[in-house]
């Protein structure tokens, strides 16, 4: 049986009287991928942001590979950053850096010192051939269409090799045919890298693609678990309007 | 209401507090970014240096003609370019260098950080464990720390220079003779306690220009709030920073 490499247990986060998570729970096993699906303001994008500390919950345990991420100090921290990649909705690139500058940013910061230049830059050009941009390396993020700069977020998630990716909204914002080819990339990536993630999302195309199980997010509570395919044929009205 | 705005106040005091502390725990620590440092200081240093510049000019001409008429009034001309260089290096010109940095560099930190923060550029960097604070407060901080006396001890000899035009313009002083009048003037008590302050008024801009911008609200309102406050916040600790100077070099009998 594969090992947990994320467990979220009995989660609780409000913002004043607003409950987003309530009580809930999750596994995401080594090697799986996980789709969160859940209407807009229903606590997913919370949920990946309390998995890896950017916003404190109420009340809960999150165990992210075998590391209580409420418990552990900040260099802790940081070093298992390092081995869970973001990929941020707003794909948040550093608007002031080429996209070379930006891949080499996390890179610098966790290899040992004295890295070779070399090293770094077959590291940059093998991610941007993973994401098909290899021509891009000296650009700024501002010449990139959207479909490209959420690749060159890939990659900078990439870079650093994680473990674990968790994926906020991938496909939001692009074109259906862009959405489609960012959900076989995200496929792609998992099977090269060997990742285990979580892909936040409302968009069914990119969920049937990507996950092997699906949670659905509703009231802050894990609604229903299954796949994509056994959901599909629920009869529950609350998963059917997802489908419809 | 005054109660939640006092509430507010305090709260906001004391969170830039924090902030400052964390700056100084995070300076001793390993892995500095050296070149992020170096580009800041380039940044507030030298793009700042032609608004700083022609500001001390025009500060010294201006005020060497405006004092001119009262001291001819009590026939002390002859004081006159003691009395200016006085004026300029133990106030004027490190409180204006201040003030002009804290409308430049202040609004650009406040601005440049608050827009990283809307567009989770900080965020990306927290989640990719790669400490943005390191990277992007303390480099400012120092910078504006280091810069800033530099500047305004250019400040003071650029507006000392516009001090010997202005003499000239009605009179005839010698650029041997005014420089040796502005020296004989100056004592070791006039320049150092306004050289010590620029330290301070450099930190208090650099912590407030980063602190206002690093903890931005979301949306534009959010960094343009964001980036005007930090240039209010910041003018005003300068004026507050000068003051409490003032008191302990009177207090040390340095006056």
């Amino acid at each position: 049986m594969n090992k947990a490499v994320i467990k979220v247990n009995k989660l609780n986060k409000s913002f004043g009287d607003n409950h987003v998570l309530r009580d809930l729970n999750l596994t995401l096993l080594n090697g799986e991928t996980l789709a969160v699906l859940g209407k807009s303001g229903s606590g997913k994008s919370v949920l990946i942001k309390c998995i890896i500390s950017l916003i404190e919950p109420d009340d809960g345990k999150v165990i992210v590979l075998d590391n209580d991420v409420n418990e552990i100090n900040q260099d802790e921290l940081d070093i298992l950053r390092a081995r869970v990649g973001f990929l941020f909705q707003s794909n948040a690139l550093y608007d002031s850096m080429t996209v070379r500058e930006n891949l080499e940013f996390p890179l610098r910061r966790h290899w040992e010192k004295g890295m070779r230049e070399t090293k770094a830059e077959a590291a940059v050009q093998e991610v941007l051939e993973d994401v098909g941009l290899a021509h891009t390396v000296d650009m700024m993020p501002e010449e990139l269409s959207g479909g490209m700069r959420k690749r060159i977020a890939l990659a900078r998630t990439l870079i650093l090799r994680p473990s674990i990716i968790l994926y906020d909204e991938p496909t939001t914002g692009l074109d259906p045919v862009t959405a489609r080819e960012i959900s076989e990339l995200i496929v792609e990536v998992q099977k090269k890298y060997n990742t285990s993630s979580i892909v936040i999302s409302h968009d069914m195309h990119c969920i049937n693609t990507t996950a092997n199980r699906v949670v659905m997010l509703i009231d802050g509570r894990c609604y229903a678990e299954d796949t994509y395919e056994n959901l599909q044929l629920s009869m529950d009205p609350r998963i059917r309007e997802f489908f419809e | 209401m005054a109660s939640q705005s006092n509430t507010k106040f305090l709260t906001e005091t004391g969170d830039t507090a924090r902030f400052a502390v964390r700056f100084f725990k995070e300076l001793f620590k390993q892995h500095q970014e050296v070149d992020e440092f170096l580009r800041q200081c380039f940044w507030v240093g030298y793009k700042s240096l032609p608004l700083v510049v022609t500001t001390a000019f025009i500060m010294g001409l201006v005020l060497t003609i405006q004092s001119r008429p009262t001291l001819v009034e009590f026939g002390a001309e002859s004081l006159l370019p003691a009395m200016v260089a006085v004026s300029l290096v133990r106030e004027i010109s490190p409180v204006i260098t201040a003030l002009i940095c804290a409308g430049k560099i202040g609004s650009g930190m406040g601005a440049e950080l608050g827009s990283m923060r809307v567009t989770e550029q900080i965020d990306a960097m927290d989640v990719s464990g790669t400490n943005p604070f390191r990277y992007l407060i303390v480099t400012r901080i120092l910078a504006t720390t280091l810069m800033l006396p530099i500047l305004s001890s250019l400040s003071n000899a650029v507006s000392l220079y516009g001090g010997y035009l202005g003499v000239n313009i009605r009179g005839e002083v010698s650029w041997h003779l005014y420089w040796t009048q502005v020296f004989n003037a100056l004592s070791f008590g006039d320049v150092l306690p306004s050289l010590i302050k620029t330290f301070f008024f450099g930190f208090a801009i650099g912590v407030i220009g980063c602190y206002k911008g690093y903890n931005s609200k979301k949306g534009t309102e959010g960094v343009g709030r964001s980036a005007n406050s930090a240039v209010v916040v910041a003018s005003l600790l300068v004026f507050i920073i000068d003051l409490i100077a003032v008191q302990i070099t009177d207090l040390l009998g340095l006056t």
